[in-house]
């Protein structure tokens, strides 16, 4: 493997500050699980690796009052393992127990899959549809991003050298919601997304309006997509059938997924459309057995 | 070059301090500086889970852990599975039940079971597929491993009643 230093800052700031050393040539290392094999392919070539799993703010995992604070480098079965995060959280906890297998989740961060900016990253439509902002530190201080304009093309994303992201944060849940995160692949596990779903739903008191919603599709574009005609068309309508064929409509319309084995653009569109009434049929369920939190 | 840097562990339960350089792999760095060669290397990208070791209880591809990291650690590798004396109850299982060929998936899938049957002593058959599915195995067709972990977890139940 290409020849590198190592370092493990224990605070942000000392993060930052090795970031700006390096100028440019530093990587920044959380599980390790996409750029341990990246460097060894020759796709980076740092002359720094920073980790930062020893900052104790990117290993946070914090639900108060405001919501959910979830450090980048937390680790996916830490994620999956915490009871209130299956609760109010459940998209993410969907998307977390199905990257990759048991070893993975040892290590697989959230902030590492968002970084990555794979077109099919697991949790990214989690996050989007949970209404997450990512929480990004560099030399100017910080600032935060919509989780949907966080990346912008394939491998690419909107951090500066110098920056690294720090946190992903989503508001508290509301009453009467739910959520939930699924993806289609030809196996059952260990393989990546075809197509990916996920959304969230406010319903009225009673369980059968929309209050509001939101659907994001993976896999289907250069980057994880929130579909926002889709989400939108859904408030004030009943729940119902009516409703959801014109969301899963308005999600086949964004879809521009590629050709290859995995399949074809055809399927993809069909899927796209199949997995946004899944995702939406689950989270209304769960927005329904949690009517009275 | 970068300089080496010392590392302090424990490996099976014996505090252990070896050099690396920073982008040696826990794997390079367990099988070429230690000589601890019970783990194996299949793919190198975390597809195959024959590298699995346990690291502060959790299984890890130790190919996708860079050594430097298990500053401080506690790791568990193959040849800490068995007692003083005789076999682990899993290992004891494969055996019973023709759970290998070649062999060389077996430590990962051992210290994988290990890992199950520690957070979950009573898996059911599906809860065993899916935690097994980051191991790869060329040879047996699954089923044998399958069984095998069931019996180990059988008799593990025995030894602690
Ligand atoms: C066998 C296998 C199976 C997999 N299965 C899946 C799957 O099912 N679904 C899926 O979505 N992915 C899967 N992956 C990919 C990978 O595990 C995930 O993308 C994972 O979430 C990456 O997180 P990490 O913490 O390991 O990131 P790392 O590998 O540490 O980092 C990934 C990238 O992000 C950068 N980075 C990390 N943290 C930060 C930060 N805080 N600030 C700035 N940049 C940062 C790194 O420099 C690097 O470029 C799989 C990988 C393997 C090897
Ligand atoms: S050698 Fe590590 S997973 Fe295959
Ligand atoms: S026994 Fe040969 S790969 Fe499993």
């Amino acid at each position: 493997m290409h020849d590198f230093e190592y370092e493990a800052p224990t605070t942000v700031a000392d993060a930052v500050q090795l970031l700006a050393n390096h100028n440019g040539s530093a990587r920044i290392l959380a599980g390790g699980t996409d750029l341990i094999d990246q460097i060894r392919l020759g796709r980076f070539a740092p002359e720094v690796v920073v980790d930062v799993k020893k900052i104790a703010d990117l290993q946070a995992l914090e639900i108060s009052a405001d919501g959910l604070k979830l450090g980048a480098a937390t680790p996916c079965y830490r994620i999956y393992g915490d009871e209130a995060v299956c609760r109010d959280y459940s998209a993410l906890a969907d998307a977390t127990k199905i990257i990759g297998g048991a070893q993975i989740q040892s290590r697989a961060s959230v902030g590492g899959n968002l970084c990555n900016s794979g077109p099919a990253a697991d949790s990214t439509p989690a996050l989007i549809a949970l209404s997450a902002r990512a929480v990004i530190a560099g030399p100017g201080g910080t600032r935060e991003v919509p989780v949907e304009e966080f990346c912008t093309g394939p491998g690419k994303n909107v951090l500066q050298p110098g920056e690294l992201l720090t946190a992903l944060v989503m508001p508290a849940r509301p009453a009467h919601s739910g959520s939930h995160y699924l993806r289609f692949i030809p196996r059952n596990e260990m393989d990546i997304a075809v197509v990916g779903a996920g959304a969230s739903v406010v319903l009225d008191a009673a369980g059968e309006t929309f209050v509001s919603a939101r659907i994001a599709l993976g896999a289907v574009a250069a980057t994880p997509l929130y579909a926002k005609e889709a989400s939108e068309l859904l408030a004030g309508k009943p729940v119902g059938d009516e409703a959801i064929e014109a969301a899963m409509a308005a999600s086949r319309k964004i879809a521009v997924p590629i050709d290859d084995m995995r399949g074809t653009v055809e399927f993809r569109k069909h899927v796209t459309g199949v997995l946004t009434r899944r995702a939406l049929e689950k989270a209304i369920a769960r927005a329904r057995e949690n009517a009275g939190s | 070059m970068a300089k080496k840097r010392v590392v302090t562990t424990t490996i099976n339960g014996e505090q252990t301090e070896f050099l690396c350089q920073p982008r040696q792999t826990l794997l390079e760095a367990l099988r070429d500086v230690l000589n601890l060669t019970g783990t194996k290397e299949g793919c190198s990208n975390g597809n195959c889970g024959a590298c699995t070791i346990l690291m502060d209880g959790r299984p890890v591809d130790s190919c996708l852990v860079l050594a430097v990291e298990s500053e401080g650690a506690e790791l568990e590798t193959i040849e800490g599975v068995a007692p003083a004396e005789g076999l682990d109850p899993i290992q004891t299982a494969f055996l019973e039940n023709a759970a290998l060929q070649c062999g060389i998936c077996t430590p990962g899938f051992i210290m994988a079971a290990k890992a199950l049957l520690e957070s979950n002593p009573h898996p059911t058959e599906q809860e065993i597929r899916f935690y097994l599915a980051g191991n790869l195995c060329r040879c047996t067709g699954y089923d044998k491993i399958i069984r095998a972990v069931q019996d180990a977890a059988k008799s593990r139940e025995e030894v602690t009643v």
